[in-house]
C-alpha cells in the first residue's frame, strides 16, 4: 500500500512537471497547457496505454488532467464496440461525468458563498 | 509633439486615494486616504472604483477649496471596459468631463489637455488624473483573481489607486507646466502581456528623447525623470537603451519610476506596480509634494500606457504603447 | 535604437524563468495532491464500497470540493503561484479554474455571470478533451471495422 502513495506521487508529480515545462520552455498559457495535456491522455487512452499507466500509479494517473482524456475517450471506445458509429457520441461522457459536475456543482455553490479577494498574502 | 505653455498653466493642488493593499507602498505618507476595503463597501469592483474616484476628487477639492460647481472640466480614464467607473464618478461629479484611454499614460494626457484647455483661458479649474482598481483590471485583462495561474517575475501588480491634480492659471510658488510632448505609439514587437515594462519601455525612451532634443535639453537638466509603471525590468531596459547612446551612469539615476519603487523589493509584487493609478498617485501625491517643499525644481512626468485589449492579445497582436511626458518647473 | 538591437537587449536583461526550480516546485505539488488523491480514494474503497476501477469518480469530486474552498479562501492563488503546474494539471486545477470564474462573474448574477462565464477558462480543456475523444474512437472504430485492430 505504501508503494502505491509512492507511485502517485511520483508519477503524478512527473505528468506536473511535463505541464510546467509547457509553460516554462513552450511559453504556453495554462489552458494551451491543460489542453494539449488533455489531447494527449486522449491519444494515449485510445492506444491502450493509460490504463497500464492507471494500473501502475492509481491516483497518480487519474488525478492529473490527462486522465480526462483518458475517460472520454474509454467512454466512446466503449459504446462504440457496443453500438459502432453513434456510440462514438453517445458514450464520451459515460465515464467522465463526475469532474464536470462536480466542477458545475462546486462552482455554483462556490459563487454562493465566496467574493473574489485581490489580497497578496 | 512638443507643446510650450506660454502662460505657465499650474498645478494647484494634488490628491491620492488608494485601496488597502497599497498601505504596503513606500509612497504611503504621502497618500491622502488609504481605504479600508478593497470593494469601498460596494458590490461590485467597478462601483467600488467609481467611489474610489469620487473619494480622490472630493479630497482634491477640499484641499483646494473649491466645490464641485467651481470645476469647469473633468478630464480622467481608467482600465475598465469602456471606462465606466470614471464616467459613472463624473455623474456624481456633475461637471464638464471627457474620458480619455491612454492606458497607463491617462495620468499625463489628462494634464496635458487640462493644461491645454487653461492654456486657451477656457478653464480656471480642471481635474486631471487617472484611476486603477486592481480586482476590476485583472478580470479585464487577465485571469479572474482566484485563478491560480503562476505569474513569471516579469508580472506587475495593478494598483488600487487615484491621483488627481488641479489645474488653473498660474500662481506664484504653485509648480507649474513649462511644455509637454505628446508621445506617438510605439510598437517594438513585444508581445507578452506579463512583460509590459518591456513593451512600454520603448515608448518612455521616444517620447524622452523627442522631448529632450525639441526643448534643447539634457537628462541632467532635470531633478529627476520619473516614468509611470515600467517596472523593475521595464526601467532597466529604459536606462540600457540611454546607455547606449552613452549616456553616463550617474546621469541614469535621474530616471526614476513609479511602478519600480512602488512597493519596495517585496518579491511578491514581482517586476512592481502597474497601473493608470500607479503613476497617477505617484506623480500627484509624492512627486508634487517633493516640487512644493522645493527638493525638486524641474521634473519630467512620463507616464506609459500599453495601448492592447485581451481580445488584441488573444488575436495575437503586438503591444503597441504610448507615452506621454510633462515639463513642470517651480 | 532599431527594434532588433532592443530585442537582443531585451533577452539579455529580462530574468528567464527559473526552469529547474520551476519543475522542482511543480514535480512535488503534483505528487503530494496526488498522493492525497490515492489517500481519498482508499478512503472510498474501505470505507464505501468503491472498487480501484470505480473510486476514481468519487475521488475527483472530492478533489475538487477541496479546490472550491481552498479556491474561494484564496489560497489556490497562492499555491498556483508557488507550484506552477504542479497545481494547475491535477484536476483541482480544472476545478480551480472553473470555480474562480464562477465567483469572479457572480456580480454579473447567476445566469448571465456565472452561467456564462464558468467555463471562460476551463472550457478549453472540455472542448480538446472531447474532440480528440471523438476523433481517437472514430479512428479506432474504423481500423476494428477494417480488421486492423481488434477491441
Amino acid at each position: 500500500m505504501i508503494y502505491s502513495f509512492i507511485f502517485a506521487f511520483i508519477v503524478g508529480g512527473l505528468i506536473c512537471v511535463i505541464g510546467q515545462l509547457l509553460m516554462d520552455v513552450g511559453k504556453l498559457t495554462p489552458a494551451h497547457t491543460l489542453s494539449l495535456l488533455v489531447v494527449a491522455g486522449s491519444i494515449l487512452g485510445g492506444l491502450g496505454l493509460y490504463e497500464y499507466l492507471i494500473d501502475f500509479a492509481g491516483a497518480g494517473a487519474t488525478v492529473p488532467i490527462t486522465s480526462f482524456g483518458n475517460s472520454l475517450t474509454g467512454g466512446a471506445i466503449a459504446e462504440a464496440e457496443k453500438h459502432g458509429w453513434i456510440g462514438v457520441l453517445t458514450g464520451m461522457f459515460e465515464v467522465t461525468s463526475s469532474g464536470i459536475s462536480a466542477a458545475i456543482v462546486f462552482g455554483f455553490i462556490g459563487a454562493l458563498l465566496f467574493k473574489p479577494k485581490g489580497t497578496i498574502d | 509633439m512638443v507643446i510650450v505653455f506660454g502662460t505657465k498653466p499650474a498645478i494647484l493642488a494634488c490628491a491620492a486615494v488608494t485601496g488597502p493593499l497599497e498601505k504596503r507602498s513606500v509612497f504611503k505618507s504621502y497618500f491622502d486616504t488609504i481605504m479600508d476595503d478593497e470593494r469601498f463597501q460596494e458590490n461590485t469592483n467597478e462601483k467600488g472604483q467609481m467611489v474610489l474616484v469620487q473619494e480622490a476628487c472630493q479630497v482634491l477639492m477640499k484641499k483646494a477649496d473649491v466645490k464641485n460647481l467651481d470645476i469647469d472640466y473633468f478630464l480622467s480614464g481608467d482600465l475598465v471596459n469602456q471606462m465606466t467607473p470614471t464616467s459613472f464618478a463624473a455623474r456624481e461629479l456633475a461637471v464638464s468631463f471627457i474620458g480619455l484611454f491612454a492606458a497607463c499614460a491617462t495620468a499625463v494626457s489628462s494634464l496635458i489637455i487640462a493644461g491645454l484647455l487653461t492654456e486657451l483661458g477656457a478653464s480656471n479649474f480642471a481635474i486631471a488624473g487617472a484611476s486603477s482598481h486592481h480586482n476590476a483590471t485583472e478580470r479585464q485583462f487577465r485571469y479572474p483573481v482566484d485563478y491560480g495561474a503562476q505569474k513569471p517575475a516579469t508580472a506587475q501588480w495593478t494598483v488600487t489607486a487615484a491621483g488627481f491634480a488641479l489645474v488653473g492659471k498660474y500662481h506664484e510658488g504653485m509648480p507649474y507646466m513649462a511644455a509637454a510632448t505628446v508621445g506617438k505609439v510605439i510598437d517594438y514587437g513585444q508581445d507578452n502581456p506579463f512583460h509590459m515594462g518591456a513593451a512600454m519601455a520603448p515608448a518612455a525612451y521616444s517620447t524622452i528623447t523627442t522631448h529632450l532634443k525639441k526643448r534643447n535639453q539634457k537628462i541632467s537638466d532635470y531633478d529627476v525623470i520619473f516614468t509611470g509603471d515600467l517596472g523593475k525590468i521595464g526601467l532597466k531596459l529604459l536606462k540600457a537603451m540611454f546607455a547606449e547612446d552613452g549616456i553616463k551612469s550617474e546621469e541614469l539615476n535621474i530616471l526614476r519610476d513609479g511602478g519600480e519603487e512602488y512597493f519596495g523589493e517585496d518579491t511578491r509584487f514581482q517586476a512592481g506596480a502597474s497601473g493608470a493609478g500607479c503613476s497617477a498617485s505617484v506623480f500627484y501625491s509624492y512627486v508634487d509634494l517633493q516640487m512644493r517643499t522645493g527638493r525638486y525644481k524641474k521634473v519630467l512626468l512620463v507616464a506609459t500606457g500599453a495601448l492592447l485589449s485581451p481580445l488584441s492579445y488573444q488575436q495575437g497582436e503586438t503591444i503597441p504603447c504610448i507615452a506621454h511626458a510633462v515639463e513642470l518647473t517651480v | 535604437m532599431n527594434e532588433q538591437r532592443y530585442q537582443t537587449i531585451e533577452q539579455q536583461i529580462s530574468p528567464k524563468p527559473p526552469i529547474g526550480m520551476n519543475m522542482l516546485k511543480a514535480f512535488l505539488v503534483g505528487g503530494i495532491i496526488c498522493a492525497i488523491g490515492q489517500a481519498i480514494s482508499y478512503f472510498y474503497i474501505i470505507f464505501f464500497d468503491f472498487t480501484e476501477q470505480t473510486a476514481g469518480n468519487p475521488t475527483v469530486a472530492t478533489i475538487i470540493f477541496i479546490a472550491m474552498l481552498l479556491t474561494g479562501f484564496g489560497l489556490y492563488r497562492k499555491l498556483g503561484q508557488f507550484a506552477g503546474a504542479g497545481s494547475a494539471v491535477p484536476v483541482s486545477g480544472f476545478g480551480n479554474a472553473v470555480i474562480s470564474a464562477s465567483i469572479e462573474h457572480r456580480t454579473e448574477g447567476f445566469v448571465l455571470g456565472v452561467g456564462s462565464s464558468m467555463f471562460k477558462l476551463a472550457g478549453s480543456v472540455i472542448l480538446f478533451g472531447v474532440v480528440s475523444a471523438f476523433f481517437v474512437a472514430l479512428i479506432k472504430l474504423i481500423l476494428v471495422t477494417i480488421g486492423v485492430v481488434s477491441w
